[in-house]
This record gives C-alpha cells, sequence and structure tokens, in this order.
C-alpha cells in the first residue's frame, strides 16, 4: 500500500510542533515519545504500521480545538483515532502527522427518555452507550462486532452498522446531532436532539466521512425501547444456493427479522474447532433472530419455520431457553477468532443485491481456488454485506499481495453484480485504490469538492479514501 | 420552459444554461418564492429495475408517485416512509413525482419507526451546476463507500443539482394495523400518552395529535399486533380502529387533512416532543383566539403543523428560542431552510457554491 512520502520539512520541525502543543495543552495531552507513540502506529489493519510524529490525547472540545488550531497553523497533517479498531486502515498514521485521540472524552452528557436520545462525548466505547441506558430499558441499536471497543467517534466517521440494522439501521439513522471541530480550530453544531435540521443535511455527510471533514467530539444518538424479547434459530443447508433462496424468501414474505447471518462451511468447520457451538457440520448455516413478547416470537418462528420447511433443511434448531440462544450465537460472535486462529486473515466488507448472493458466492470460491488462498464467508445475509476472510500466511514472502489481489477481485465482482466495495467497515487506506472501480472521475471529484469546504487545505486524513492520484494536486503532493 | 428526456440531454441543457433554472417535478411541493426557467424532469420517468425479494426499487426521478404506489402494491409492498401529499396543505395541484419526494426529504407518521425519506434513500443520480452527472451511494442496503452525498441531495430542494434517478428501500405491508384513538386529554396528556407509548417496547410506528384527540397506530402479523393493542390499553385505554379505517386516520395525519383550506401562513415546526405543548401556547398567547385550535403534531409531538396569521415569523422564533427549527411553507417570504448558526450557514453556503457556482439552480430560496 503506496502512502506518500512524509514531508521532510514537517519532520525537521517535529520539535517546535510538539513544544507548541505542550505550551497550549496540559502536558498529560501530548505524547511524543517514540516508545509510547508506537502503541499508535496501526488500527485492527495490522499489516500496515507507522508511528506518528506525535499524538494528542485532549479532554474537551476546546481542547480538540486547541491541538488542531496549532496543526493547521503549521501545516501538520492529522489522523483522527476513535479506538482504533478500524479494519480499513481508517486510523492509521503517516511519519509525519499527529495523531488526535478522543478516547479520553467519554462522558455521558445527558439522557432524556421522554425524548428518546443520548447526548454522549464521542470517545464513549459503542457497548457502554447501551451500557448507560440499560437499566431504564433503552438501547443504542448499531451494533458493530467490536462495540466492546470501538468508539462513537470512528461509528460516525465510517458510519458503522452490525448484526441487528437490518431492522434498525446503521449509524447515520440513528445520529440525530454532532459537536464537530473543523480542521481550522472552529466548532460547529450540526443537528440537534430534534433531528430534521431543515436545511441542507451536513450531518448526513459528516457521517461516513471517515474523519476527512471535521473531528466529531460530541453526538446526540438516538435511542429505542428495548423489546420484551428475543430469540434465535439455527437453520442449516447442504447448499448455500439454497440458503440464499431461504434468505430472499423470508424478505420477501414481509417477515423483518433482527438479524439474518449466514455463514458457509470453511468457517463453520474453523469455528466448531475454535468455539464448539454445536454447529452442524454442513455447507451454509443460517442464524435468524426475532424479537418481540413470548407469543409474538412464535408467531414470526412458526412463519420462518413453514418458509425454510420449502427449502429442506438438515436442522432447524429454536433456542429453548437463553443458554442455547448464547449457543447459537457463540460461533457466529467467535468466527473472526476461529479463523484468526488458522492464520493471518483480510476481511472484506463489500455489499450485493441479496439476489445475487449464490451466484458471488460460488464466483469467490473460484477465485479462492485460482489464488490458492482458503476463503470463508461469514456474513449479514439480509441485507447483503458479504465478510469473506481470505486467509494467507504474512510471514509467507508474496503472500500478503496475493491476498490483495484476491480481495481486489472479490470487490469488483461485488460492484460488477450492482454491489458496493464497502458495506460498514469504510475505504480508509485498504480500499482507496479501488474507488475507481465504483465510481467515474466525476463522482469522486463530487466528493473531494465536499472535502474541500470543511477542509480546504486537505490536512485532516489526507491520504485515505480517495486514490493517490487522484486527490495528489488537492494535498500538495506534486 | 426546458423538457430534457434523457440524462444527456439534462446535462447538455444545465451546461448551456446563461440564466438561473427552477427544477421542477410535479411542482406540489416547491417553495412558491422559487425562481428561474422552469426545468422539467417530468420527461425523466420510469421504472428503472424493481426486486421486490431484495427490497429494492430504482426510479427516474420524474416518476409520478402513483405510479410508484401502484407497482408496488401489486406486489404488497410501500415506500415505508409514508410521504405526504401537500397538495391540499399547500393548496397546489399537479402530480407529485418522486425526485420532488426526494428533494424535500418528504416523511410521514412512519418517521417514528422507519426512518425519513433520507432512510430509505439508497442512493442517487444527479446533474450539478456545472453540468456534470454525478453518482452516490447505490442500490444495496448497506454502503458506505465514499461520501453520502445522498444524504446530502436528500432535502436540498434542488440548490445543488437536479436528481435524474432515485434507489430506494422499500418494505412489505403488514398484514394488519390498528389505531389506538385517546379521547378527552389535555394536550398536555394526550402528548405525555404519545412519549410513553414511543417508549414502550411496542414499536409504534404512527404517534399522533389533532382535533383533540391522540392517535397510536401498531402494525405487523395479526397476533403481533392484537397482543401489543391489548398491552397499550392497559396503559392508556381508548377506542380501537382497524383496517381501513386505522389507515384513513393516517392519510389524514400524512397530508395535514386538518389544515386543509385554512387561510394564513403554513409552519412546520420540528421540536423535542416535550417542548411541543409548551411552544404551541406561547404561539397562542402571542396571537390570542383559536387560531391553533388545529395544530396538527405527529412523530410524537416532534412535528408540529401549524396555520398562523401572516407576520407570525418572530413569535414563533420567539416560541422556540433555539430549541428546534420553523420553516414556513406557504405565505410570504416561505422558505424550505430554516435559519441556522453562522458555521453551518457558511458550510451550506460553500457547498453551494461549489456545486453550483454560476448560481444557476433555486434562485430565491434560500
Amino acid at each position: 500500500m503506496e502512502m506518500p512520502r512524509p514531508s521532510s520539512m514537517i519532520l525537521s520541525r517535529r520539535a517546535q510542533i510538539v513544544a507548541q502543543l505542550r505550551a497550549a495543552l496540559p502536558k498529560s495531552c501530548v505524547i511524543d515519545d517514540p516508545l509510547e507513540t508506537r502503541v499508535y502506529e496501526c488500527d485492527a489493519l495490522s499489516a500496515y504500521r507507522c508511528a506518528p510524529l506525535a499524538v494528542v490525547l485532549p479532554r474537551s472540545t476546546a481542547e480538540v480545538a486547541t491541538a488542531l488550531r496549532i496543526c493547521h497553523a503549521l501545516g501538520v497533517p492529522v489522523v483522527p483515532r476513535g479506538s482504533g479498531t478500524s479494519l480499513a486502515g481508517g486510523a492509521m498514521p503517516s511519519a509525519d502527522c499527529v495523531v488526535l485521540g478522543v478516547a479520553r472524552m467519554n462522558a455521558v452528557l445527558s439522557a432524556d427518555y421522554d425524548n428518546r436520545f443520548i447526548h454522549v462525548q464521542s470517545g464513549r466505547t459503542n457497548l457502554s452507550v447501551t451500557g448507560a441506558v440499560e437499566a431504564r430499558g433503552f438501547f443504542y441499536a448499531p451494533d458493530p462486532s467490536s462495540q466492546l471497543a470501538c468508539a462513537i467517534a470512528g461509528n460516525i466517521a465510517m458510519n458503522s452498522g452490525g448484526a441487528h440494522c437490518l431492522k434498525y439501521g446503521v449509524t447515520t439513522n440513528n445520529l440525530l446531532g454532532v459537536t464537530m471541530v473543523k480542521m481550522d480550530g472552529t466548532v460547529v453544531t450540526i443537528g440537534g436532539p430534534w433531528g430534521d435540521g431543515y436545511g441542507l443535511d451536513l450531518l448526513g455527510v459528516v457521517c461516513g466521512s471517515e474523519g476527512q471533514l471535521g473531528v466529531v467530539t460530541e453526538a446526540w444518538l438516538r435511542i429505542l425501547p428495548k423489546p420484551e424479547g428475543a430469540r434465535p434459530v439455527l437453520v442449516a443447508f447442504n447448499s448455500s444456493e439454497v440458503a440464499g433462496a431461504c434468505v430472499a424468501d423470508i424478505i420477501r414474505a414481509g417477515i423483518l427479522p433482527v438479524a439474518i447471518e449466514f455463514m458457509d462451511r470453511p468457517c463453520i468447520r474453523a469455528t466448531e474447532a475454535f468455539a464448539h457451538a454445536g454447529y452442524p457440520d454442513c455447507e451454509a448455516l443460517l442464524i435468524i433472530e426475532v424479537e418481540g413478547s413470548a407469543p409474538e416470537i412464535d408467531e414470526q418462528l412458526s412463519r420462518i419455520r413453514a418458509i425454510a420447511a420449502r427449502h429442506n433443511p438438515i436442522e432447524f434448531t429454536e433456542a429453548a431457553d437463553e443458554a442455547q440462544a448464547k449457543r447459537i450465537w457463540l460461533g457466529r460472535k467467535s468466527a473472526f477468532g476461529a479463523m484468526g486462529q488458522m492464520g493471518d486473515y483480510m476481511c472484506l466488507d463489500g455489499t450485493i443485491p441479496v439476489s445475487q448472493l449464490s451466484y458471488v458466492l460460488r464466483r469467490i470460491g473460484e477465485l479462492s481456488a485460482e489464488y490458492g488462498l482458503n476463503v470463508g464467508n461469514v456474513f449479514h445475509a439480509g441485507d447483503g454485506n458479504m465478510h469473506p476472510l481470505i486467509l494467507y500466511n504474512a510471514n509467507k514472502d508474496g503472500d500478503l499481495a496475493k491476498c490483495e489481489a484476491l480481495g481486489a477481485e472479490i470487490l469488483k465482482l461485488c460492484v460488477q453484480v450492482g454491489g458496493c466495495l464497502s458495506g460498514e467497515h469504510g475505504i480508509g487506506l485498504e480500499k482507496r485504490d479501488l474507488m475507481p472501480v465504483q465510481f467515474t472521475p466525476a463522482d469522486l471529484e463530487a466528493q473531494m469538492r465536499v472535502k474541500d469546504v470543511f477542509d480546504p487545505s486537505w490536512l485532516l486524513n489526507p491520504a485515505k479514501v480517495f486514490p493517490l492520484a487522484a486527490s495528489a494536486a488537492r494535498r500538495g503532493d506534486t | 420552459m426546458i423538457l430534457p428526456r434523457s440524462e444527456g440531454e439534462l446535462v447538455e441543457a444545465i451546461a448551456s444554461a446563461t440564466s438561473p433554472l427552477l427544477v421542477k417535478g410535479g411542482g406540489t411541493r416547491m417553495i412558491a418564492n422559487a425562481q428561474g426557467e422552469v426545468l422539467d424532469i417530468t420527461g425523466l420517468s420510469g421504472i428503472k429495475l424493481y426486486e421486490p425479494a431484495a427490497l429494492t426499487l430504482v426510479v427516474q426521478a420524474g416518476t409520478p408517485l402513483a405510479q410508484i404506489n401502484t407497482l408496488l402494491a401489486d406486489e404488497r409492498q410501500r415506500l415505508g416512509f409514508e410521504p405526504p401529499d401537500l397538495r391540499g396543505l399547500l393548496g397546489r395541484d399537479g402530480v407529485s413525482t418522486i425526485g420532488g419526494i426526494a428533494a424535500s426529504n418528504a416523511s410521514g407518521p412512519r418517521r417514528v419507526q422507519g426512518g425519513a425519506a433520507r432512510d430509505a434513500m439508497l442512493g442517487v443520480r444527479f446533474v450539478d451546476g456545472r453540468g456534470a452527472a454525478i453518482s452516490s451511494g447505490g442500490r444495496v442496503m448497506k454502503n458506505v463507500t465514499g461520501y453520502d452525498l445522498v444524504k446530502l441531495m436528500a432535502g436540498s430542494f434542488g440548490v445543488l443539482g437536479a436528481l435524474t434517478e432515485v434507489s430506494l428501500k422499500v418494505q412489505s405491508i403488514p398484514e394488519a394495523e390498528v389505531t389506538l384513538v385517546l379521547d378527552g386529554l389535555s394536550d398536555d396528556a394526550g402528548l405525555a400518552a404519545l412519549r410513553r407509548a414511543l417508549g414502550s417496547p411496542y414499536d409504534i410506528s404512527g404517534a399522533a395529535r389533532a382535533g383533540g384527540r391522540s392517535y397510536i397506530r401498531l402494525e405487523g402479523m395479526a397476533g403481533s399486533v392484537a397482543y401489543r393493542a391489548e398491552r397499550l390499553r392497559a396503559q392508556c385505554d381508548g377506542a380501537v380502529l382497524e383496517g381501513a379505517q386505522s389507515a384513513a386516520i393516517w392519510a389524514g395525519i400524512r397530508d395535514v387533512a386538518p389544515l386543509h383550506g385554512r387561510a394564513g401562513d403554513i409552519w412546520r415546526l420540528s421540536v423535542l416532543p416535550t417542548d411541543a405543548a409548551g411552544i404551541v401556547a406561547a404561539i397562542l398567547a402571542a396571537f390570542g383566539g383559536d387560531t391553533l385550535r388545529d395544530a396538527v403534531y405527529d412523530w410524537g409531538g416532534g412535528l408540529v403543523w401549524l396555520a398562523l396569521p401572516a407576520g407570525a415569523d418572530d413569535a414563533v422564533r420567539a416560541a422556540i428560542n433555539g430549541r428546534g427549527a420553523a420553516v414556513k411553507l406557504r405565505g410570504a417570504g416561505a422558505a424550505p431552510f430554516a435559519p441556522q448558526s453562522d458555521q453551518v450557514s457558511a458550510l451550506s453556503a460553500a457547498l453551494k457554491a461549489q456545486f453550483d457556482p454560476h448560481g444557476r439552480f433555486a434562485q430565491g430560496i434560500i
């Protein structure tokens, strides 16, 4: 992965930059000891590492503004960071950048149950937002797999999804407003707890802009009343194609489960060896979860059972109690860890129309054989958000390059059938150079014009999202 | 009037224009003050793709809403965000198009459950003021590839460009619906009942108040709807309307029927549900009389429709006092955008300048 050459001018002024940050911010907020900055050298795309010039960990919106104002004045690029769980390299530093982490800003500012919102600082972790409101019977819906660790700031930057967004939508559908600091240090509040701002939907374009438009420091989030209960079923099939057809039939029948998860044989075998969830050894399995009171759950599951029966499943197991429900989810939730036990892996994130599911799975199998790398599939089938996991060996010369080439082929396939490069992880560094597969130069130009408005000097997370050549002139990289 | 028949012709029309243009679909939601030579997009009409099993619809921007509704109903599906028909409210005629709905983010009562038009919009194609044809989003349910210009176009009232195509997520029509009707409550108590329902686990798909009655809607499978209606009645007893009777209530709320034919200005307020009754009372105090008797509260009180005498602007803004937003959709000085903070206004103006540097679009409305 190519990165712009770090600016020797900025590197040579390292001491001055750190001194200015130290002078303006509390001492504990600025880190420049190379041993300590190494902690920030990568995010969850750990194949790529580069320690930043310095790290700033502010404790308030005002301190974020101070840090950004200084970096702006000195022309220093800034890479914003939530919890560093990006799978796309969204928080990957460059040698000449300051990493601005919001992890210390994790307070709940207010919770309003009558109007159903919570106001938090953006460093708060996703799961702890729900933690703050669940005693009152509420929850925050978007639930990325990394929800124990990932921060709301990163969720907003990447417009994160999760297993349950089939019913509840992704971050952008649950975000009411933000306080954000622009690269020049100005603080702007967009939207608010009343929603619908009646103007250009700046909130909509900030969400998912991968930290390139501003650093979000506070957010108003929609909270929802928790359903009375939930129950998963496990349905096993002898063919991926049939499992895909079953998914389409359930959606077509007007049933809206909160989640429909799909695992194929390589993933099932890996997770069984790792987590012993008791999954059948089959070609494909679905985990379908429905919500409501006990009688409502029964009503939905009886319909799902009838639809599944038409596809001759080899197993249909309904969770009889909480323990069995946990076991059904156990394998799915350990899938990434299990694949990780087998070696290094790259997790892709393309979305496809659900009607193309079986074709795409077959093509991925063919490509996997062609490249000689194993691919397991575990994904959100209800909305077509694929997660092919390509296994490779980081210690073997050329294996990473081969894995990336296969990944690119699979993502091109997703676009070809009417889908997209990324459903919930973001483009970051990882898929930056594939953007022209999905977008014309005019499409990319329109997006870059939005960045021109928010960050005219292109200092905020500059080498991400857009192909380097496309953004070179704007970044001053000539 | 310019009537392009293809995206190519639209590009040509915009690129060669030398004076302001007014992008127009059916004209049922336009702001009366908008000026310019009419750029009629109804020539860009038709269904490009409909996959019921994928809940996906891709249509050209000039496609009439009625045609879409019929197409979807044949497959027992619908637009989940329940776009309102504003002709009665604004005193317009014409044929509502999907482009106008997208450009005004027109969303009805089900917004409290399923989101607004913006949330159902999966992708757009549009031509900006430079004459560039631009695509954003796509046709799939989850997509974070590149910046979300789909949201930027939703509710932009044509100030950035002319939509040519919209991709939408559709939903199945549930097999049952009922409405709980609560009578005899004060506005305070009636709105509190709506908030309590929205905070319950019973998956409310409509929470509105009009004509002194509060309405709570439930939709879904028959057994589930019956169960939830019974549980809700345990906390706030009321009459139950089913099927067509229930649907008629919500069509009226959606289209703001209680204010049809009313003289004066039409206002739309976006506030915190707990502030709604107080804000309306403050406006009432400033204007006196019974002009506000017909306030229509939707989204549990988060949306308020009012018919007010001309010149209420200052009273409305004073009552809201920064805690929400108000727009006047009909009357002198009507504009689709509420005043914003200096920072937001500056960003909006800069975006407008990027997408429409020659000032081709929507003169007179921002």
